[in-house]
């Protein structure tokens, strides 16, 4: 009687099994660069970096030049007790002992080395990649005038203060806008207001490539552009559609009798809106708030267009677009910086993962 | 006497309207405008100082942020002063006001110049004419843009690649989801291996780009690898290759770029469908069981219609993201190796060779692309009664 119980726990480790399989296919890729950005450069460049798990590796014991060993390479020749050619010293002869002779450099210089076969692995691990994507240097310019000008050099921490001055007023700035917007739509009365919603509806999935040609002009007539005040007003217009929207879902659930009540109290809409139903709505808030945030931080096209003029004003993801472009190969900068620039969203990510969940199941995707 | 009183309260009424109105003209045009002026000034205020770049964040993060609240402050106590007729009428656009006025600032309007753009060459339309002359001008060229959106030979490439992004990115996205919901929901570490499946959601495109990068890193053949795909492929005994720059096998490396998209946007269908899939009641489950039915014909019979609606919407957000794709192959290729999309194309053509006229033609398709969605959001909407 085989039973069914021993079919479910098979059909249960399958699923575990291929689940396992399938969690490690998406970590792998993350791993790599965050394994990488604590190893040395010379070791990224040379090795790969899952050469951190222990291996076995021909290492060398001892070695002999080959003028001393006295054989012609264009024969067959004896070495350490082992026969063969050029060719196959070259790739290595294993003894009958387990060590490898191999036959390193040309036919005229070169050694031979007697290697043995041990656990290795890759563990030489530094903080220098970090110190030196964080900490680079200033550049100084000195005028003929005798003034000196100094221009920050290739240090994320300029980066990373100017992602933040961008990503935390075009969080809060929609937020807010919206929140108001969404309060009127629920319980006001005005004309226009059911036309008015349709086209918060119908912006939605508007793609915002519509009006960067448009707006860019505005922005060189009112010297807008490479401001941080223009890339939060332009987040806020490209995420104002889709904040206004859930939180009017949001907002006109919230119990009538609550706001009935605050109005006979003779409260007024203003402090109905700021002391009930902004702390009522604030799962609502939240996990709009992340998105947007995640959105804003991880933006490259709109800070490229609004703020690409201003080196001063460049942000993470326009850095590391940088250094890919300019220093493609250097790897262990780019490993380090890719974590820095992960840091914070990872943080918020992880901190306010239910708030991020109850976003997605309530609709939070841009358009 | 009666009917002079009538006129009388008639004419107030009429006052009171027509005031009304302006007055509701002036909060909605006024607040925003006055709300950008102050924050303007703060910045010119702020750009100015020598201060240091945490005192210039932190000012900037406090002012940005203080200075909308505070507008919102003082124009409902404007408001709020006012006579109870007008205060009721003006309230709403004082709350409503800025939102739709920055809205149609950036998304309403800018969908009218575009189009009006797409219609002039490349330098958009000849300045100090009247409208006649200025459909008689050198620089109207018609629908020409259009045609050329659809026949130039980059173009062409472009709708190919996006047509590629679409169907593999998005059912693929779809499919790993769902699977993954599926695999999720009957394993012994759910709540982990969710968390680890929906980490790249946090990440960045240029992040994501400088991943798979790394995993595509090409070395030749010989030396040692460092890029985790080129080390299993000469493992396998193959060559290696600079994946995503294969020109050989175009359109097929565009593959190797789409694999990061589905690796970012998985994590998304699957907590979604990881929703609707505990929302399928129990016992109807239960029930097909009982009547015999596998697993397969539980998955495909009762849980893929229940779910259909969720399937639907997945797929159709994952379409839209994949249609305007930019920054992954902006920052992996640059468009090059035959990889340009509709939306490369866009900046290419607006940013790099500034042609005005071409860019918002193809930014006008693309708006046209989602029309249909957005017709079926409307459509939801009216049929929701509350509003």
């Amino acid at each position: 009687m085989r039973s069914a119980k021993g079919q479910k726990v098979l059909g249960r480790s399958l699923v575990n099994a291929t689940l396992l399989l399938l969690v490690l296919i998406w970590t792998v890729p993350t791993l790599g660069i965050f394994v990488s950005s604590f190893r040395n450069r010379d070791d990224i460049a040379t090795s790969g970096w899952w050469q951190i798990i222990p291996y076995r590796d021909w290492r060398p014991v001892s070695a002999v030049d080959i003028k001393e060993l006295g054989v012609d390479p264009d024969h067959i020749m004896q070495i350490e007790g082992v026969t063969g050619t050029f060719d196959q010293f070259r790739a290595g002869i294993e003894t009958p002992d387990g060590k490898r002779v191999t036959w390193i450099g040309n036919k005229r210089l070169g050694k031979v080395e007697i290697q043995e076969k041990v656990w290795t692995a890759s563990w030489n691990f530094t903080l220098d990649n970090y110190q030196q994507v964080l900490g680079g240097q200033d550049f100084t310019f000195r005028h003929a005038d005798g003034t000196v000008e100094v221009h920050p050099g290739d240090n994320m921490i300029g980066a990373f203060l100017n992602s933040l001055t961008v990503a935390v007023p075009s969080t809060v700035i929609p937020i807010l806008i919206a929140a108001f917007a969404a309060y009127a739509f629920a319980w006001m009365k005005f004309p226009g207001r059911r036309e008015l919603f349709i086209m918060v509806v119908a912006l939605q999935v508007v793609p915002l490539q519509i009006a960067l040609v448009p707006i860019l002009r505005d922005y060189k007539a009112l010297n807008l552009n490479g401001t941080f005040l223009g890339i939060w007003l332009a987040h806020t217009g490209f995420g104002l559609a889709l904040a206004t929207y859930l939180l009017y879902n949001y907002i006109s659930t919230l119990p009538r009798e609550i706001l009935e009540s605050a109005f006979i109290d003779g409260a007024s809409h203003f402090r109905a809106f700021t002391q009930l139903v902004l702390p009522l709505s604030l799962p609502a808030l939240a996990s709009f708030a992340i998105f947007q945030f995640l959105w804003v931080w991880n933006d490259y096209l709109v800070a490229l267009i609004f703020l690409g003029g201003n080196p001063e004003f460049e942000l993470v993801t326009q850095r590391m677009a940088a250094i890919v472009g300019a220093r493609g190969q250097d790897w262990h900068l780019l490993t380090a910086g890719a974590f820095v620039s992960m840091l914070l969203p990872l943080t918020v990510f992880f901190s306010l993962q239910r708030y991020f969940l109850r976003g997605l199941l309530a609709g939070s995707v841009k358009g | 006497m009666d009917t002079s009183r009538s006129t009388s309260v008639q004419g107030a009424s009429m006052w009171t309207r027509a005031l009304s109105f302006v007055g509701r003209l002036l909060v909605a045009v006024g607040i925003p405008l006055i709300a950008f002026y102050v924050l303007y000034v703060g910045f010119i205020f702020l750009r100015d100082s020598d201060a240091s770049r945490y005192v210039v964040a932190l000012v900037a993060i406090i002012w940005g942020v203080g200075g909308v609240a505070v507008l919102y402050w003082v124009f409902n106590g404007i408001v709020e002063r006012l006579p109870d007729a007008l205060r009721t009428r003006l309230l709403p656009f004082v709350f409503v006001g800025p939102g739709m006025a920055i809205l149609s600032w950036y998304l309403t309007i800018p969908t009218l110049r575009t189009f009006w753009l797409s219609l002039f060459g490349r330098d958009g339309p000849a300045a100090g004419l009247g409208l006649f002359q200025l459909f008689a001008s050198q620089s109207f060229v018609g629908l020409n843009n259009y045609v050329a959106v659809f026949t130039e030979e980059l173009m062409q490439q472009s709708f190919r690649n996006n047509l590629m992004w679409i169907v593999f990115g998005s059912t693929s996205s779809v499919v790993f989801g769902l699977l993954i919901a599926l695999l999720a929901d009957r394993s012994s570490f759910e709540r982990v291996a969710k968390s680890f499946i929906f980490l790249p959601m946090a990440i960045s495109f240029v992040g994501a780009g400088i991943i798979w990068n790394f995993i595509y890193e090409y070395r030749p053949a010989g030396q040692a690898q460092i890029g985790l795909l080129n080390n299993i492929v000469v493992g396998l005994g193959g060559l290696p290759q600079a994946w995503p720059q294969w020109v050989a096998i175009a359109p097929w490396n565009n593959l190797f770029l789409i694999v990061i998209v589905v690796w970012l946007q998985a994590g998304f269908s699957m907590v979604l469908f990881s929703a609707a899939l505990k929302g399928i009641p129990e016992e109807l489950l239960e029930a097909s069981r009982i009547d015999g039915a596998n697993e397969f014909q539980i998955f495909f019979l009762i849980m893929i219609p229940y779910i259909r609606g969720t399937i639907v919407a997945v797929w159709t957000t994952i379409v839209i993201f994949t249609l305007k794709i930019f920054d992954v192959v902006w920052v992996m290729t640059g468009g090059q190796f035959g990889t340009h999309v509709i939306a490369t194309q866009f900046y290419r053509q607006s940013f790099t060779n500034r042609n005005s006229g071409f860019g918002s033609a193809i930014a006008i398709v693309l708006l046209l692309a989602v029309v249909p969605v957005m017709i079926y959001n409307l459509r939801q909407f009216r049929e929701r009664e509350a509003f």
